[in-house]
């Protein structure tokens, strides 16, 4: 599949965007920080920001940008509409919340609520957003149960990495914080391995026999293409770079995008707070490199059934 | 809406003949006359001349080859549209550009409404969407329902451009929910199939496969070429004589 930017630099923004709402949320909920105005500005702006700064970027993968609002009239069966609409309720209680915080100065009551749904939203959004391609039986790479646990893990693992950065920059150490954010890069890392390792040795049992119906004949093979330059069936769904180059993008994304950020937070609970924070912002450099690499082999790893026309002799 | 509608009575649908498509391209080329003047105007083309020419067709003729040595052959193979009874590009789409006709189960795409996101072609096994990139939306195989209904052109015209003109007679196009039609008889009698079944989209549109090869002993191409060696019809008829005597006469 053609890694589209748009939609890569979406699914990882506001994916993180969503992750940062959801630990500001959650630690308002706990009571482990105290809902300080600046910190509010800063950390729940951030993930406003980054939230729609993603949303606007994958209207640029769209042809008609301007209808984009027609997307969130089909909630009944289509996961793209769910998407939309999940992520636009998110803002409701979400403002609620970060309006409490910031301007009245507190996050219980009424505002503890909105705490509580601004989390369920923002995991509903990007659990919508997996279905998109975990719902596409003609892609088997994203037709696997564990697509969904994989983003939503891995917008709470980048999520709270934010989360502990804005803290550092206000100088406040929350060390249970620290320790669910290494558990949950290095859950990311264990569940990407599995990953791979289904769509690597799932059966492909779609062939080119099936496709055409010339099975029958024996072996069948492309003779001469309907066209002689690539068409968007080509273009969008034969997308096979990716492939070339996989096993070193995997164990850098695992590696250098999730393990070393991982190693590097866990390190900072024993430094002294100046090298923490550095520590703390090269991890986020580190992990965003690393999540994006995920998400653009994501798509340039997965085969879609369409191929089986084009040569492909199974899918 | 993209939900599905109820089954319809009515299945519209092609029936195309593998045996006998000969790979001329003249369903396709007719096709995009068509529809880059119809309901799909304008299909959109880039580069047409030169070193990456590309653009936006609704039906697309493969030829692959199959088996090997005495068993093999070429299969002209036309893919588009195949107007599925449950079809994923519908259900995904999230503006409701997509839909499904309840009245004859015709997949189309509301040109004002589709915003261009491709996730239709995702769903799709087939390859059947194409995006038109000057257009910013989505095209597709419409069964030229701009064709079939309209009563300001002649009735031998009511039928898909493509049916209309291929000259081997290999497209066949009617209503496949009546088990009386024509083209579901001619389904029954050769065997038609559906691509890919296990996705379980239920194509409408079936495809009749190559009949058996002829095998050698019975082919009368060769059996004359396995007689040539011997003169043919020698009774030693006197007409006969008479003839081999005139021709041996005038050969001088």
């Amino acid at each position: 599949m053609h890694p589209a930017y748009s939609v890569i630099v979406f699914t990882t923004l506001s994916g993180a965007g969503y992750g940062l709402l959801m630990t500001m949320a959650a630690l308002a909920l706990t009571r482990s920080i105290a809902p300080d105005t600046r910190l509010g500005v800063v950390g729940l702006g951030a993930a406003f920001v980054m939230i729609a700064t993603g949303l606007l970027s994958s209207t640029a993968h769209l042809g008609r940008p301007l209808r984009a609002w027609r997307a969130l009239s089909q909630w009944r069966t289509s996961w793209l509409s769910r998407e939309g609409l999940a992520s636009l309720v998110t803002f409701v209680p979400a403002g609620v919340f970060a309006l409490g915080w910031i301007y009245f100065g507190t996050t219980s009551g009424i505002f503890g609520l909105t705490a509580l749904l601004s989390i369920a939203l923002a995991l509903a959004t990007v659990y919508c957003t997996a279905m998109i391609y975990q719902s596409l039986p003609t892609i088997r790479a994203w037709h696997q149960p564990i697509v969904t646990p994989i983003y939503c893990v891995l917008s709470l693992a980048t999520g709270s990495l934010l989360a502990i950065t804005v803290l550092r920059l206000f100088a406040l150490e929350r060390p249970v914080l620290v320790g669910i954010s290494v558990a949950l890069l290095v859950l990311a890392a264990v569940l990407k391995r599995i990953y791979w390792s289904t769509i690597d040795s799932a059966q492909r049992t779609y062939t080119v026999g099936a496709a055409t119906g010339l099975g029958r004949f024996g072996d069948v093979r492309p003779l001469d293409p309907p066209h002689t330059q690539a068409n968007y069936v080509m273009r969008e769904m034969g997308y096979a770079i990716g492939r070339k180059h996989a096993d070193k993008l995997r164990r850098i994304t695992v590696w250098v995008g999730l393990l070393l950020p991982a190693l590097l937070l866990a390190a900072t609970l024993v430094m002294p707070p100046l090298p923490a924070t550095t520590a703390t912002l090269l991890a986020v450099v580190l992990c965003g490199f690393g999540v994006v690499t995920e998400r653009w082999l994501f798509f340039a790893e997965a085969q879609h059934v369409v191929t089986l026309y084009y040569g492909a002799k199974s899918a | 809406m993209t939900a599905l509608p109820p089954p319809s009575a009515k299945k519209l649908g092609l029936v195309i003949d593998l045996d006998t498509c000969v790979g001329c391209q003249a369903c396709a080329t007719s096709c995009k006359e068509w529809n880059t003047g119809g309901y799909s105007a304008p299909l959109s083309d880039f580069d047409p001349y030169g070193a990456d020419p590309h653009g936006t067709w609704l039906n697309r003729v493969h030829s692959y080859e199959t088996g090997d040595g005495d068993t093999s052959r070429t299969v002209h193979f036309p893919r588009s549209c195949l107007q599925c009874e449950t079809p994923a590009c519908v259900t995904v789409c999230p503006t409701g550009a997509s839909y499904k006709r309840a009245e004859d189960g015709i997949v189309l795409v509301n040109p004002d409404t589709c915003i261009g996101c491709k996730l239709c072609s995702w769903a799709c096994a087939y390859g059947a969407r194409e995006y038109d990139y000057a257009d910013g939306i989505m095209k597709k195989c419409t069964l030229c329902v701009d064709r079939i209904y309209n009563e300001h052109i002649p009735e031998e015209d009511r039928i898909p451009a493509c049916v209309r003109a291929c000259p081997t007679g290999a497209r066949h196009f009617g209503d496949l929910g009546d088990i009386d039609s024509d083209v579901s008889r001619l389904v029954a009698a050769r065997g038609g199939y559906d691509l890919l079944p296990e996705m379980g989209f239920k194509p409408v549109n079936k495809y009749l496969p190559p009949r058996p090869k002829r095998d050698a002993s019975t082919s009368p191409l060769a059996r004359s070429e396995m007689n040539a060696s011997e003169p043919a019809h020698v009774t030693g008829s006197a007409l006969e004589k008479l003839f081999a005597f005139a021709d041996k006469l005038l050969t001088r």
